[in-house]
């Protein structure tokens, strides 16, 4: 069955979240990775949204973060106060989404500008949650597509931190959580080893030099480069029918 | 004198803006994607409000109208997107050309502006919290500062408390003491409301005592913090209020073409904010598409708060 880069994406993040983890979930393609897993083989998936719908079970595509489906038939609903202090500051999140313009080579994630911040070349949104997610869940999954611009060897703006920045790494700066995990693009996965993104998964149809044209640094490939597995023909029904039938993100 | 929280404190939006919103003043309207009163912001551009320091996690376009309209000389946020949209670009012209004037942008994490309404809410000078370490943020925002545990020794992130002059919250419904019942999403609500020197609450429907009485766990914001209760029906589109309508997502996803040029946003503000005298005329205007935006009914079963 013939399938899109962004639909690999979302079934590869899928398939990382374990059935009764607690998940903090971003919008976009976060979204359609948790609400896949949850309908496949995580149903015990936890949903937490920052807008404070906890054991959300949405049953159209929020477009929004504050979605009012992310309310209906939710397990709790709190306040924000409660999100950020309670759930992950209290050390309730396993597992935080995050992606971003810029990611770098050490997993430092930019959301602020590109450029320089009192002169910016193109000023975006900026941290929202995402800064105290890379910092306080348990640990991040990364998901964006690739480009050279996207992945510089470093961020302009560290957003939220990854393994290494200017001012140390994790463990030096007590950070509670482990940071990314993983990095999953539209051409491979990465782990991080020392802190570092290794590319450790080929996407079906990428090549080595796909992925070294699209990042901006010389990367390290692990001893034994996996392939990874196509989305199946259950898992490209569910997103294309059930999760995203407008084909918003997809 | 009789206390001027005490009493009914019901008034026309053009009252209360008049009343509790002046030039220069730091003024939050709060509501996370969730009962943003847009009601409100369109009367503080009608009057012509200047300098004002607007204040909330995100600007959404609620403040991009507000900063395209010339209100405001500073911007107090975490998170400036259009959601589930793409940019907003009011806020973008402003800060990266100066148009319609330069702001000052003054930038947090969502949890950071959270902690700094905690802290107002209580009276604490700043609120510690695990964060930003390695982050970048602390560089650009010299509020964002670190204290040491007397305790444990640790080092902890600290912001400061903020005191907003106003904040304007619209609720579901209240009472005319301003006694406030919330669902769905909260936000910061509360915690914006008792930082504020004054409150505005804006009601989808103002009831009798009784009916918020019968469920006082509904309350998130007692009338003894709030100085003006305001009626609009509609008065988050388009935003929403659970159970009342739907978000208005086309609209913000047009608001990405009608914002794009500062031309095209200002027609917009021309027909839809100055060329309206309230919101009942922006309500009635809209006609049939607010119709459509009607919640279906999902009622939860009643609790017993016999004894």
């Amino acid at each position: 069955m013939e399938y899109t880069p962004t639909e690999l994406m979302v079934c590869e993040a899928a398939r990382q979240l374990r059935d009764g983890e607690v998940v903090f979930v971003g919008i976009g393609l976060p979204n359609l990775a948790c609400n896949l897993a949850r309908r496949r083989h995580a149903p015990n998936l936890v949903l937490i949204y920052e807008s404070g719908a906890v054991g959300a079970v949405p049953v159209r595509l929020p477009i929004s973060i504050g979605d009012p489906a992310l309310v209906t038939n939710s397990a709790s609903v709190c306040s924000m106060y409660d999100v950020f202090a309670h759930y992950l500051q209290g050390g309730r999140i396993d597992v935080g989404f995050l992606g971003g313009a810029q990611i770098d080579r050490w997993g430092n994630i930019n959301t602020t500008v590109v450029g320089d911040y009192a002169h910016p070349g193109v000023r975006l949104p900026g941290s929202g949650g995402a800064c105290e997610i890379a910092i306080l869940a348990k640990k991040v999954l990364v998901i964006a597509p690739q480009s050279a611009r996207a992945f510089p060897e470093r961020v302009d703006f560290v957003t939220s931190p990854g393994h290494v920045t200017a001012s140390g790494t994790r463990r030096a700066l007590a950070m509670p959580g482990a940071g990314p995990v993983l990095v999953i693009t539209d051409l491979g996965c990465y782990e991080f080893h020392d802190g570092e993104m290794v590319l450790s998964s080929l996407h079906p149809d990428a090549t080595l030099g796909d992925v070294r044209r699209t990042l901006g640094w010389d990367v390290r490939v692990a001893a034994e480069l996996a392939a990874t597995r196509a989305p199946s023909g259950d898992e490209l029904r569910l997103i294309r029918e059930d999760l995203d039938p407008g084909h918003l993100y997809i | 004198m009789s206390d001027p929280r005490q009493g009914d404190k019901v008034m026309p939006m053009g009252e209360a803006v008049r009343r509790f919103v002046r030039d220069g003043q730091l003024v939050v309207i709060e509501g996370f994607t969730h009962l943003i009163s847009f009601a409100a912001a369109h009367e503080i551009i009608r009057q012509g409000r200047r300098d004002l320091v607007l204040c909330r996690l995100t600007p959404d376009l609620v403040y991009d109208q507000m900063i395209a309209a010339g209100c405001a000389r500073k911007v107090v946020f975490s998170w400036a997107g259009n959601p589930g949209a793409g940019p907003l670009y009011g806020f973008r012209r402003a800060v990266e050309r100066a148009i319609p004037r330069a702001i000052e942008i003054e930038e947090y994490s969502h949890y950071g502006m959270v902690a700094r309404f905690a802290a107002g809410a209580a009276r604490l000078p700043f609120f510690p919290l695990r964060d930003y370490q390695g982050s970048d943020l602390p560089a650009v925002n010299p509020e964002i500062r670190s204290v040491t545990c007397p305790f444990t020794g640790e080092r902890l992130a600290a912001v400061p408390a903020i005191h907003p002059d106003v904040a304007i919250v619209h609720v579901q419904r209240a009472d005319r003491l301003g006694n406030a019942h919330v669902w769905g999403l909260m936000g910061v609500q509360k915690e914006a409301a008792f930082a504020a020197r004054a409150v505005v609450v804006v009601a989808e429907e103002i009831v009798a005592e009784e009916v918020i009485r019968a469920d006082p766990n509904r309350t998130l914001i007692p009338g003894l913090v709030v100085d003006a209760v305001v009626e609009e029906p509609f008065g988050c589109h388009p935003s929403y209020a659970q159970g009342y309508y739907d978000r208005d997502n086309a609209f913000y996803v047009q608001w990405r073409d009608i914002s794009k040029d500062a031309a095209s946003l200002n027609a917009w503000l021309d027909e839809w904010v100055y060329g309206v005298a309230s919101r009942a005329e922006y309500v009635t205007k809209m006609g049939a598409r607010l119709a459509n935006l009607r919640a279906r009914e999902q009622c939860c079963g009643p609790v017993n708060y016999g004894f």
